[in-house]
């Protein structure tokens, strides 16, 4: 036992989405018996059907593998899986305060892209050891040689060594498994210390409870032991300790640098905070670990069941996502047009997406998203500073002194024929032109100021469309910026309907205004009765749309005899309708309150 | 009570491109299969119903296209019916015609086994119209058809249309409407054409071959339909159905007023004894239920007494008169607003409904929003 420590490997995997991670974690399980062949669905760490539907992962899984090695000794090698998107460099940061080394797979024929950038630097904070993999050699596009050379010139780590893969077709596994064995140190902890073990994940479990995944740093974890959580100062009994191999399985203990989960019924979430550290209640260490940068939400929008009765199945339902997710931040809030509901903060679009659908799938509610919205800061003309994370509550314009807005530094890599589109659309969108840089012939990094209310709306997906998917972005908020903004208020049937309120530029209030009340008038149904659809700047009209009353809406013919046909029109139509938000007396469609975000610029 | 005897033929020269109805290409084989299963179900109803369940007080022979049958074949229906059920007190015997298939011999022969109605699919009074519907037949077609209905004795013919077409103009319709509504006819149907998902002219207006008719144009076309058609002396009974005084077709009327009817023949429905069935669609699943002595239909459900008052209104509401408020009563045994008055309420308030002279009925602008007023009911 002396050395156990020794053969203790925990390393996660750093990837541009589609360079393949998932594939050849996948690979690795299969190589080390984690898994049979017969067992593989595809992606196994990929476990929510969102994330195997879009291809990305989300929350991270940790599993344990036992290898041996060409030294004929057995190691157990913990693989920390790390999302791969934007929006959750957070849940990264988790991944690698619990890892010792990182795997950096970059695909052969598309090389470095942002994000991979941004996570690499992460990890080199962090003091992990990485180890370059380069992916999909089989292709025929493939340039390892040019790729090694790239991570060289960009990243400034040696590729000489650097593992040449094909996660698809099985190559090279066993030399990514010798490699860590090789380079990635054991870990360090103090066996003999308190205990102390950094909670890096949780899930919530209907039966156990709270499922913390930590990572022993010094001491022991067994069970039957009184534990203490050091910032909550809550105790529990132990009543499980286990691994993932990738199921659930318990142990006795989990010993110093091992990773695995524990269970000690907690009943609420917030008595386990991702980032908390345990420690033995009756021999506890002095001082808790460094916790992680706090997480904080880039973007709002309001969640509004349709139906009102659905009030407190929904904050059920967030509450029981936050305990997967303590990225996610909500507070009751009410409209004036959509009655109670919460404002919740998200890390980014797509995690605001996937929340959403969460709620509408797997708690089946009908919800209403209002326009997102980032957090803008203003100060009064009585020097006050407020906050504000709900368009609507900006105070009126002369009580205004000065408005910011979070900027974020985003670092855009693209093949050099798309530079003039990429600067193009960065223009556009307010984007203050910094750097500009080659790495190798055919790429370059662009360097951009841009309001983050601006990467919100749209951009990265017309990013992607405007260089046919081959622009990569990543950003990090630098911070409040002086800005021209104007709250831009939608009527419908004279009403403002508080749910569509925006803040927008100044310049582009006339523009946005206009689209905004287009879109709507296209996805808002006729009604009984005549419908102005307004965008106003404070009591200025400036653009106006009416959406017609409805005039024919009755089936001409019986269908003979039979009515039960008919009624099951009927009875759609009702079902129809009650889906929409009824609003005054206008109903209105869930649609019309995303229509903000699908305004094509190019239209 | 009487009931209304409903046969459907599901045949047809061509199913026209807009029809999601039941119906079949015509072919020998097919078409002797059915006859004979048809009188097995009509002798096997004669076996089953009280003698009071047998009288029949309209008789209607709708598609599909009727005549696309041989006249030998249509007398053989009519006849068979009249061997097994009661035709004493039948008032009315309908059948639908669709130009091209009906010679003066066809119709004189009809006549002469008593049918007394004749209702033609004229549709279109524009050739270009026609061919767009995927009709089979050309307007002077059609009014050749209906003169040969004069000639052959029927003095009750009414004729089809369809309205809002692709491409159709306020103009060309008012002109269709003026046209037809010369020829002498005791009942005009105009319809606005549905676009049912599946059909050829869907696949055409998805593909941008066709333009499907602006709601403001359709709805213009409707009044103007009851406009011009009220000027000619005819009388706006049903949503859909205009007609000479005492020329309201009789048999439909028995749908409108939620009364007992049996459907014979695939795909028909019936409303009997307090439950719907419905007849399977396929031809072979229908001929062998009958071959093997046992009614078609496959579905049957009982009507509870809360469904039936929602069918009562919301088919009811369907006739220009409305719906008799005293005949809810007698029949249910509780006044309408005690069931349905804050949806009442709040229709009249929005202008859709209206009372007049103890009948609750549609207003103008309830007609057009018809599904409104009734997805209510449901």
């Amino acid at each position: 036992m002396v050395n156990r420590q020794e053969h203790i490997r925990n390393f996660c995997i750093i990837a541009h989405i589609d360079h393949g991670k998932s594939t050849l974690a996948d690979r690795i399980l299969e190589y080390t018996g984690a898994l049979s062949q017969r067992e593989m669905t595809d992606q196994v760490l990929d476990k929510m059907d969102l994330e195997r539907e879009r291809g990305i992962t989300i929350k991270m899984q940790a599993v344990r593998l036992n290898y041996r090695a060409r030294d004929g000794k057995e190691y157990q090698l913990n693989l920390i899986d790390t999302p791969g998107h934007v929006d959750f460099t957070y849940e990264v940061s988790r991944s690698l305060a619990a890892c010792e080394g990182a795997l950096l797979v970059v695909d052969a024929a598309q090389g470095i892209e942002a994000q991979t950038l941004a996570n690499v630097y992460m990890a080199i904070e962090n003091n992990l050891e990485i180890i370059p993999v380069i992916n999909k050699i089989d292709l025929p596009s493939a340039e390892p040689e040019r790729v090694k050379k790239e991570i060289e010139d960009v990243i400034g780590l040696d590729a000489s060594e650097a593992v040449l893969v094909s996660a698809k077709m099985g190559t090279g596994v066993e030399e990514v498994l010798e490699e860590i064995v090789k380079k990635i140190p054991p870990p360090s902890g103090d066996r003999e210390a308190p205990l102390q073990a950094l909670i890096f994940d949780s899930h919530y479990d209907s039966y156990k409870g709270v499922i913390a995944y930590v990572r022993v740093i010094h001491g022991s974890l067994e069970k039957g032991t009184r534990i203490r959580m050091m910032a909550t100062e809550r105790e529990f009994e132990l009543n499980e300790v286990g691994v993932f191999r990738p199921s659930m399985a318990t142990v006795e203990g989990l010993k110093v640098g091992e990773v695995g989960f524990l269970a000690a019924s907690i009943k609420n979430v917030k008595d386990c905070r991702v980032g908390d550290t345990v420690t033995d209640a009756d021999n506890p260490a002095p001082r808790p670990l460094p916790g992680y940068r706090k997480v904080t939400p880039m973007v709002y929008c309001g969640l509004y069941p349709i139906d009102n009765v659905q009030y407190d199945d929904l904050r059920d339902a967030l509450e029981k996502l936050k305990l997967n997710d303590a990225s996610l931040v909500f507070e009751p809030e009410t409209s004036e047009a959509l009655g109670f509901g919460f404002r919740c903060g998200f890390l980014g679009l797509l995690h605001m997406e996937i929340i959403q659908e969460r709620l509408e799938r797997e708690y089946r509610l009908d919800l209403i998203t209002t326009a997102p919205s980032v957090v803008y800061r203003i100060t009064t003309t009585a020097r006050e500073t407020l906050e504000i994370d709900n368009p609507t509550k900006m105070p009126p314009q002369g009580k205004i002194e000065i408005m910011e807005e979070p900027f974020v530094k985003a670092t855009i890599m693209v093949p050099k024929d798309y530079v003039g589109t990429v600067m193009d659309l960065s223009q556009e969108r307010r984007g203050i032109f910094k750097n500009m840089e080659y790495m190798g012939e055919n790429r370059v990094m662009l360097t951009y100021d841009l309001p983050l209310s601006e990467i919100i709306f749209d951009f990265f997906d017309q990013l992607k469309s405007r260089t046919k998917g081959y622009a990569s972005l990543d950003y990090e908020l630098i911070g409040y910026r002086e800005s021209k903004l104007v709250k831009l208020d939608i009527m419908i049937n004279g009403d403002p309907l508080d749910a569509l309120t925006c803040i927008v530029h100044q310049e582009k209030a006339y523009y946005r205004g206009r689209q905004l009340v287009e879109k709507l008038r296209s996805l808002i149904p006729r009604q009984l009765f005549d419908v102005p659809v307004q965008a106003a700047i404070g009591n200025k009209i400036i653009s106006r749309e009416t959406i017609k009353a409805r005039r024919k809406d009755v089936l001409a013919k019986c269908y003979g005899g039979d009515i039960t046909r008919k009624r099951k029109l009927l009875e759609k139509q009702k079902e129809g309708k009650k889906r929409m938000k009824q609003v005054g007396s206008v109903e209105i469609p869930q649609e019309a309150f995303m229509a903000v975000l699908s305004i094509d610029d190019n239209k | 009570m009487p009931v209304g005897l409903y046969v459907h033929v599901p045949f047809c020269l061509k199913k026209c491109d807009y029809c999601d109805f039941v119906s079949f290409t015509a072919h020998r084989d097919g078409i002797n299969q059915y006859l004979s299963s048809l009188a097995g179900e009509i002798s096997l109803y004669s076996d089953t119903l009280s003698g009071e369940e047998k009288q029949v007080a309209t008789l209607y022979i709708g598609g599909g296209t009727p005549t696309c049958l041989e006249t030998a074949g249509l007398a053989n229906i009519i006849e068979t019916i009249a061997l097994h059920f009661d035709l004493s007190a039948c008032g009315e015997i309908t059948v639908e015609a669709n130009p091209g298939t009906v010679g003066l011999e066809k119709l004189r022969t009809l006549r002469r086994l008593g049918v007394n109605r004749i209702s033609i699919g004229v549709q279109s009074c524009s050739d270009k119209h026609l061919r767009n519907l995927g009709r089979v037949h050309n307007f002077r077609e059609a009014v050749e058809a209906v003169t040969a209905a004069g000639e052959a004795g029927f003095e009750n013919i009414g004729v089809d249309l369809i309205y809002g077409l692709p491409g159709q103009t306020a103009g060309e319709w008012r002109e269709c409407l003026e046209t037809v509504s010369c020829l002498g006819l005791r009942h005009i149907s105009a319809y606005s054409l549905q676009i049912e998902q599946g059909t050829p002219i869907a696949g055409r207006i998805a593909a941008g071959e066709l333009n499907p008719c602006d709601e403001d144009v359709e709805a213009g076309m409707f009044s103007d339909t009851i406009k011009v058609l009220k000027d000619k002396g005819y009388r706006h009974y049903e949503i859909s159905n205009f007609a000479l005084p005492g020329r309201e077709c009789l048999h439909n009327q028995i749908y409108w007023r939620n009364q007992p009817y049996l459907g014979l023949g695939p795909a028909a429905h019936s409303y009997f004894r307090g439950a719907r069935y419905a007849n399977p669609s396929a031809l072979e699943e229908y001929n062998s239920a009958i071959a093997a002595g046992r009614p078609a239909f496959i579905d049957a459900q009982t009507v509870s007494p809360e469904t039936e008052m929602s069918e009562t209104v919301f088919l009811g509401l369907r006739l220009i008169e409305g719906l008799d408020l005293k005949g809810f009563s007698q029949r249910f045994g509780k006044k309408i607003e005690d069931v349905y008055g804050g949806r009442i309420r709040g229709l009249v308030r929005d202008g859709l409904l209206e009372y007049a002279g103890g009948f609750l009925r549609l207003t103008e602008r309830g007609m057009e929003l018809g599904n409104r007023v009734f997805s209510e009911f449901v």
